[in-house]
């Protein structure tokens, strides 16, 4: 039983390329979202993102490839057939209609023939959850950015679809909004137990939010793995870059007398292997440098002083470091300070990858 | 002394919109000023008053010793940043960026100097070539900075020039600003909603709300010491946890006692009794097994180098801060305790820091 409903609600995409002209907009994407699940697409402008949602909506056709939903193949299906729903960057709503008229609205859809009573408890049930309640009278453009947002995703669940699909939907609000509504989406997700696909090319968004992440560039999909995966094993320099801020440290070194050595000759790590080659690529996430204890000095540039952290940018060992350290000790630009790296934290790439 | 200076300066709008409501806020010279707030607190319309892009109301702004309140933008001698660039389409990135140095009439080794620096700075040195059109728009936003950024007039005016940037651009031309101001000792007024950005640029915040100032102070004074329920919400993310309840006094003892479930704080007998609100960052609550508070995890959020774990506690919720691993799954019990030393009380009933 468990299986067959697992089955209903899942959304697999296998093998899925698209071209636009000479753009290959996507290659070779495969991924499966399991019932329970959120699963963020991070990448940057241009990753392919936005086309892979709109291919799984089917508001776009593949070249090749197929998108299965709860076993069915609905690659050439159309997107009403598809149950799915789609909330995006901005709002789209009707601006003189109440907020009720709003969320109606997909249930009075031709073809639902839902009873006025159905209608009615499912648009309360979506205003109560989403804490919009007060709002339902209201004409949605006297609403505020957040709310309006509230409204848009209030109109998404009311239908109990199949699947979500969310394009960058915190994308046009305030970061205090931001930060609230990515809570209350988490646990509206977990409430309706339907799967959600998310995409955003905003690395905060995804490490909470997430169950896995699909790191996604130049069409290709980098890594698919849960956040602390992917952020403490990137599998890749390009996926390591696409997660944590400020952006992983790199460095070129090269190994001497058991240490990995930079450029200018400051040693940054004793080598604990001697697997691998002689020049390679390390990196190091901010916090796992710590300003002191080290033994070859680097000169604090600037100190950013973020609340529960403090960021310095440090030219240390012929580069430029970010550190992330509590607020215990004071660092003031211009000092002078001794980095080390915190053990076993460090990652190695091949010397040819770009630094 | 002051550079600038904004005295009681108001903007009511024809429809009857009063933006800013009586303002004062004075600048040292070569000060980073950010304003922040959300959206229709009144910042960019304080920005535009003092770049001379709207005439107030009522007050006067005044700058380097001179009343500039009546005086067009180009009679004041800065230079504007905003979330819309305005590049000149049939010129490079390296045209875009000279040109103000050649209107001011720098010798030709100076200016190529200079803008290879600041394209440098700005990452975009294979691109030097390129036109507006060719460029995404987070790099003309760059373009749009850096030409701005190579001129030295009296006072830089940006409203949300990093906008349109990805989130790791934004680090990288935080910094680029930060330290180009360092250098310069440009008075700079900075406007943004972003919390973040506020405090890893400022000099000082302005935190604004409804038209109004609700505080003034470093980013760690704002951070740590905030002066109402507002800024303790606004700054800081995620914002300060906030309980209800009231401040007692019996028994030769104070404390701070909640509105629901037991949550026990002494206080020092300074505090007068009455309605308050304690207020505790995340990172000073801390998993302690031995801790007299308790709840159930509700949602816990990773974010790589740390972790907030939120939790439903009988007094309320709270999120806790801690590294990063390990995680409390959902449901799971969690006890922990506050740091009694960085606790913050307010006045529940006007929101003032007590």
């Amino acid at each position: 039983m468990a299986d067959i409903a697992s089955a209903r609600s899942s959304l697999q995409v296998c093998d899925l390329s698209q071209r636009f002209g000479t753009i290959q907009a996507l290659s070779h994407v495969t991924l499966e979202v399991r019932e329970d699940e959120l699963l963020v697409v991070l990448g940057p402008t241009g990753a392919g993102k936005t086309t892979l949602l709109r291919i799984i909506a089917g508001l776009q056709a593949p070249d090749t490839g197929r998108v299965v939903m709860g076993g069915d193949d609905v690659t050439h299906a159309t997107p009403s057939a598809r149950d799915v729903a789609l909330v995006f960057q901005n709002f789209s709503l009707y601006p003189r209609w109440t907020v009720r008229k709003n969320l109606e609205f997909p249930l009075r859809a031709p073809g639902r023939n839902l009873p006025p009573d159905e209608i009615r408890s499912r648009v309360e049930w979506a205003a109560d959850l989403l804490k919009i309640t007060g709002h339902l009278d209201r004409e949605a453009v006297r609403l505020s950015g957040g709310e309006m947002q509230r409204v848009a995703i209030g109109r998404a669940i009311v239908r109990c679809p199949r699947v979500f699909l969310m394009d960058e939907p915190l994308s046009n609000l305030d970061a205090k909004l931001r930060e609230a509504l990515r809570v209350e989406l988490v646990e509206l997700r977990r409430a309706l137990r339907t799967p959600m696909v998310f995409v955003t090319h905003d690395q905060v968004e995804a490490l909470s939010m997430a169950d896995r992440i699909a790191v996604l560039s130049g069409g290709r999909i980098l890594q698919l793995g849960t956040p602390k995966e992917i952020y403490e094993s990137p599998a890749s320099l390009e996926a390591a870059v696409q997660l944590g801020q400020p952006a992983i440290n790199r460095i070129r070194v090269r190994r001497v007398d058991g240490w990995w050595i930079a450029q200018d000759g400051t040693p940054i790590l004793k080598s604990e292997s001697v697997a691998g080659g002689d020049e390679m690529l390390l990196g190091v996430r901010p916090e796992n440098i710590e300003p002191t204890g080290g033994t070859h000095e680097g000169r604090v540039h600037i100190v950013v002083d973020l609340g529960a952290t403090r960021v310095l940018l440090v030219h240390w060992a012929g580069s430029e470091f970010h550190i992330t350290t509590d607020r215990t000790g004071e660092f003031k630009p211009g000092d002078m300070i001794r980095p080390r790296l915190r053990h076993q934290s460090a990652i190695f790439w091949p010397a040819s990858a770009a630094p | 002394m002051s550079f600038l200076t904004l005295s009681r300066i108001e903007k009511t709008f024809s429809d009857g919109t009063r933006a800013v409501q009586g303002i004062d806020l004075s600048v040292s010279r070569g000060e980073l000023i950010v304003l922040l707030g959300p959206s229709g607190c009144g910042k960019t319309t304080t920005l535009r008053m003092t770049a001379g892009l709207e005439i107030p109301t009522a007050g006067a702004v005044v700058m380097d010793g001179r009343d500039v309140t009546r005086l067009r933008p180009s009679e004041r001698d800065v230079g504007m940043v905003f979330q819309f660039y305005a590049l000149y389409l049939y010129m490079n990135v390296e045209q875009n960026i000279a040109f103000p140095l050649q209107a001011a009439g720098l010798d030709s080794a100076e200016i190529k100097q200079r803008v290879s620096a600041a394209i440098e700075r700005i990452g975009l040195e294979r691109k030097r070539k390129l036109y507006p059109r060719q460029l995404s728009g987070g790099d003309q936003q760059k373009v749009s900075l850096a030409r701005a950024m190579v001129r030295r007039p009296a006072a830089y005016l940006m409203d949300e020039p990093l906008g349109t940037l990805d989130a790791g651009e934004r680090v990288s031309m935080r910094e680029f600003i930060r330290s180009r101001q360092i250098e310069l000792r440009v008075t700079t007024l900075y406007v943004t909603h972003d919390q973040e950005e506020a405090m890893s640029l400022a000099d000082r915040i302005v935190v604004m709300e409804g038209g109004t100032i609700r505080q003034v102070g470093s980013p760690a004074e704002v951070y740590d010491r905030p002066g109402d329920l507002f800024v303790a919400s606004f700054v800081g993310s995620p914002s300060m946890n906030c309980i209800a309840g009231e401040v007692i006094q019996s028994e030769g003892r104070t404390r701070f006692v909640s509105e629901r479930g037991n949550l026990e704080v002494a206080l020092p007998p300074s505090h007068q009794p009455g309605r308050a609100t304690l207020g505790i960052r995340s990172e000073h609550v801390r998993e302690d097994p031995a801790g007299a508070l308790a709840g159930r995890v509700t949602l816990d959020e990773y974010l790589g180098s740390a972790r907030n774990t939120h939790i439903q506690a009988d007094f309320g919720r709270i999120i806790m801060r801690s590294a990063a691993a390990p995680g409390h799954p959902a449901g799971s019990l969690v006890r922990f305790s506050l740091d009694p030393s960085r606790i913050s009380l307010f006045d529940t009933v006007t929101g003032m820091r007590l």
